[in-house]
């Protein structure tokens, strides 16, 4: 039995200790919001926060996280992912939205340590999220649209 | 799936337009039809004026959409079309899937099927829907008419009511509703003019971004059904491999996993999560009998290819006599361009949930060709078409891939549902993914051409070699035509270019590796050759490369609107910091026209880096700006990621390559500012998905060539010029 704490709320999970964490959430706890695109961590399509960090929850063991507190797509919360959500609307940023779950957490965490980046770190904190739409233009955009809500 | 001004194809949408008319015959869609189909019935007496609309007395506006949303649009493009016709505000529009339905959601333009492909959607449905809507409108006007005796011709639809001027009243379209449901479809509706537009051409939201920003946007691998178990399958690492012997005692020794068993693609590992059906196929001794493919490799591919090119093959088009002005020519020029095998690799792998019962099955996928997945998973079972319930979810990007007429993820999802009773969800890893098959096939390009002393071209030749998508499939009858594949040729044989002399020809060898459209099929390499090549020519004759494509597309308006547009917009000829280079490419594809002009820089060790793009497409009537902007946007980025690295090659019959690691796509980083610009049109509209991709390899290549003076013939380029 594994304990830790997903968006907030305390789960129990008695699986193999080898179990990448995004099946626990996908399969056991049916949070879908997290998804499965390399299984290698080469792709972020699975990015959640652990202990309010962006880690690629494919090559996480879940074995590893007891006591640790967990942030999906479904359980963030604050006015950086409510500033992201609006400017995701604004400029329609997603196409097929696939990959976004993934955008949106690894963005948030970059606005969280870093209110204004600049292109060239926007490009380095989001360069291992593969969108194949090839929204890159409007995650950018809409990056830079959120920062500045949020330092309105 | 191919441009549809070939005439070779017009059979084919002749058929699809027979069709057509027998879905507008069939267009009223009573309660009882409705049961039947099992179309989502929500309480009270629905207004479903036909298969498309649906009025509930809540007010509620239903559209139901015939296509696959991949991230192209359709769930926003499709209900505009009604929301304008029915004059309805956007924001009160809800979008559903539609049932599989060959009687009533065939694609007009290549059906009798229903499927999403050919960047046809919008084409297919602007007349359809539009209809449908005004079909609505005036039903809901005549319930009004006659509930207050008066002439429908004297009121008037606004914003969700029927309004009589005259007095002043009004009543929703949901209190009508039910008084509408009980009237006779009229046979002949008024379309609104293109200047009373609200909707059409105008600024508003797609529907689907607020469930694709929270999580909650349901793709099909999200489905989780109760009592449902996961499957993934063990297919053979070699192309055409046959499975000798397996042996299952380890694998059913993983705790969770509850069958193993031979499928006709290779051996399913069943079990009651994800992680145990891939432990288990890990588990797994397995061992195969080589097939054809053993051998191939990508050198022995082209090295055939090379030799083939040599002979002449079907010819797909002979103007003039390109061999003797060829002869005569002042100056000639030749070259070879090679483009690899690529696979889709959409970001959600292939799944397919199914559940097989009594009374027939369901399944609930990304489902891209609904009536050809449902009459192939009907065949697996020996049920009728009609018992195989398709649901059509989000599907986490296509690219074409989804698109197969052997419904080979579904047939195989299907088969082990079937074995296990219960609901299966089948699905690939990246793995599975990359090593899959159903590839861009590669191709091999040879042109040679003469200028007369003039520097004009009197003489082109083009062959072309490469596997043929459509061979051995149901679309072969319709797109095959004396030996030439169309979709193999497509942007070479409809070379714009005012030469007198044209000569394009096809092999199309046979291979094992089985192979399929990728986001703008032919135009994926044909773009490429004729556009680098076209370059060439340009600087033999000493000219500059759009002023020299002017004066060779005077006959072509939409191709000189958009190439016109795009140097404009892109300053072309300002100066360029030094290392820089500018490059074009314009080309028409699923008939709309797309110029892009490309900026690059390069350091001086060769590394570069793709800085702009800007981009005028002509698409007729841009019915969702934003969305034409965003296919562009992203149709030029995936271009992109296949111009600078992707690539599967073979070796000992083998896919080298097996996740994101080594099957290179664009990142953020690559990503360069691109520019969309749209030529106002009244035409109608012309597909947006896939048209932005072909101009991206060639604009970045003739780039490169102006940057350096080395010219790129050979996909992908990598990202430094040696």
């Amino acid at each position: 039995m594994i304990h830790f704490t997903v968006n907030g709320k305390p789960h129990s999970v008695d699986v193999p200790k080898d179990t990448p964490l995004l099946w626990v959430l996908r399969d056991h706890l049916r949070l879908t919001g997290t998804k499965f695109g390399c299984g290698e961590s080469f792709c972020g399509a699975c990015t959640v926060h652990i202990d309010g960090k962006p880690a690629k929850a494919c090559s996480v063991e879940v074995g590893g996280m007891a006591g640790k507190s967990v942030t999906t797509i479904e359980g963030i919360q604050g006015a950086v992912i409510e500033a992201l959500r609006a400017t995701w609307a604004e400029l329609d940023v997603p196409q097929c939205g696939y990959c976004h779950s993934g955008q949106l957490m690894r963005a948030a965490a970059l606005l969280a340590g870093n209110p204004k980046p600049s292109d060239e770190q926007i490009d380095t904190a989001m360069n291992g999220n593969l969108c194949r739409c090839a929204t890159y233009q409007r995650i950018r955009d809409g990056i830079h649209a959120a920062a500045q809500r949020l330092s309105a | 799936m191919n441009t549809l001004q070939d005439p070779a194809r017009r059979d084919f949408i002749k058929a699809g337009a027979a069709l057509g008319a027998g879905l507008t015959l069939g267009f009223h869609l009573n309660s009882a039809r409705a049961a039947k189909l099992s179309l989502p019935t929500p309480a009270g007496e629905a207004f479903a004026p036909n298969a498309f609309i649906r009025i509930t007395p809540d007010g509620a506006v239903t559209v139901l959409v015939k296509h696959l949303e991949m991230g192209q649009g359709v769930n926003t493009g499709l209900p505009a079309l009604v929301a304008e016709e029915l004059e309805v505000p956007w924001k009160d529009i809800r979008v559903e899937s539609a049932p599989a339905d060959h009687t009533l959601y065939n694609n007009l333009l290549w059906g009798p099927m229903q499927g999403t492909g050919g960047s046809t959607a919008m084409a297919n449905s602007y007349a359809q829907l539009r209809k449908a809507g005004a079909t609505a409108r005036e039903m809901l006007k005549e319930a009004a008419a006659q509930s207050w005796k008066v002439d429908r011709a004297g009121l008037k639809a606004e914003a969700g009511f029927v309004i009589d001027p005259a007095s002043g009243r009004r009543l929703s379209y949901g209190q009508l509703a039910q008084a509408a449901a009980l009237l006779e479809v009229p046979d002949q509706v008024e379309l609104k003019a293109a200047k009373d537009f609200k909707v059409i051409g105008k600024g508003f939201k797609r529907t689907d971004t607020q469930a694709k920003s929270d999580g909650s946007a349901l793709f099909g691998l999200d489905l989780y059904l109760d009592g449902m178990l996961t499957a993934v399958v063990a297919r053979p690492a070699r192309f055409g491999d046959k499975l000798k012997s397996f042996n299952t005692d380890k694998a059913l020794a993983v705790p969770g996993v509850k069958a193993v068993f031979a499928t006709p693609a290779g051996v399913a590992v069943v079990a009651t999560d994800t992680w145990s059906a891939i432990k288990g196929r890990e588990a797994l001794t397995l061992e195969w009998e080589p097939g054809p493919g053993a051998g191939l490799s990508t050198e022995s591919i082209f090295a055939s290819y090379r030799d083939l090119a040599k002979k002449p093959g079907a010819v797909a088009r002979d103007d003039g006599d390109a061999t003797k002005a060829l002869a005569g020519a002042a100056k000639k020029i030749g070259a070879e361009f090679e483009v690899p095998y690529l696979a889709h690799a959409p970001m959600e792998p292939l799944n397919c949930v199914a559940h097989v019962k009594e009374d027939g099955c369901d399944i609930w996928t990304g489902d891209q060709f609904q009536t050809g997945d449902q009459r192939n998973a009907a065949q697996v079972l020996g049920i009728a078409p009609e018992k195989v319930r398709i649901h059509t979810m989000f599907a986490g990007g296509s690219f074409g891939r989804r698109a197969n007429t052997q419904s080979d993820y579904i047939v195989e999802g299907v088969a082990i549902a079937k074995r296990m009773g219960v609901p299966v969800k089948t699905m690939w890893t990246r793995e599975d993914d990359i090593h899959g098959g159903f590839y861009r096939p590669c191709y091999l390009h040879t042109l040679e051409a003469g200028l007369d002393d003039k520097g004009h071209p009197v003489a082109w030749k083009h062959r072309i070699v490469g596997q043929s998508i459509v061979a051995g499939t149901s679309f072969e009858g319709g797109m095959v035509k004396n030996g030439v594949d169309h979709t193999s040729v497509e942007g070479a044989s409809s070379l714009p270019y005012a030469i007198a002399n044209l000569h394009v020809d096809l092999h199309s060898p046979k291979l094992p590796v089985p192979v399929l459209w990728w986001r703008s099929v032919g135009s994926t390499h044909t773009a490429f050759a004729t556009e680098v090549f076209l370059d060439e020519l340009a600087h033999a004759a000493g000219a500059d490369p759009v002023e020299f494509r002017r004066k060779l597309l005077k006959e072509h308006p939409r191709h000189l609107g958009v190439l016109n547009l795009a140097a404009d917009k892109a300053g072309w000829g300002k100066p360029l910091p030094t290392g820089w280079g500018r490059g074009v490419a314009v080309h028409e594809s699923f008939n709309s026209y797309v110029a892009e002009v490309v900026e690059v820089s390069v350091k001086p060790d060769g590394e570069f880096k793709v800085e702009r793009v800007v981009c005028a497409v002509d698409c007729g009537i841009a019915v969702t700006p934003d969305v034409v902007k965003a296919q562009m946007e992203g149709g030029i980025g995936f271009g992109l990621a296949a111009a600078l690295h992707s690539a599967v090659t073979l070796k000992d019959g083998r896919a080298v390559q097996s996740n994101f690691d080594d099957y290179r796509v664009l990142r953020m980083k690559e990503m360069p500012r691109v520019e969309v610009h749209i030529v106002a049109s009244e035409a109608p509209p012309t597909g947006v998905g896939e048209p932005g991709v072909p101009p991206i390899a060639p604009a970045v290549t003739n780039a490169l060539f102006a940057a350096t003076g080395k010219r790129l013939r050979k996909l992908p380029l990598g990202t430094k010029v040696v």
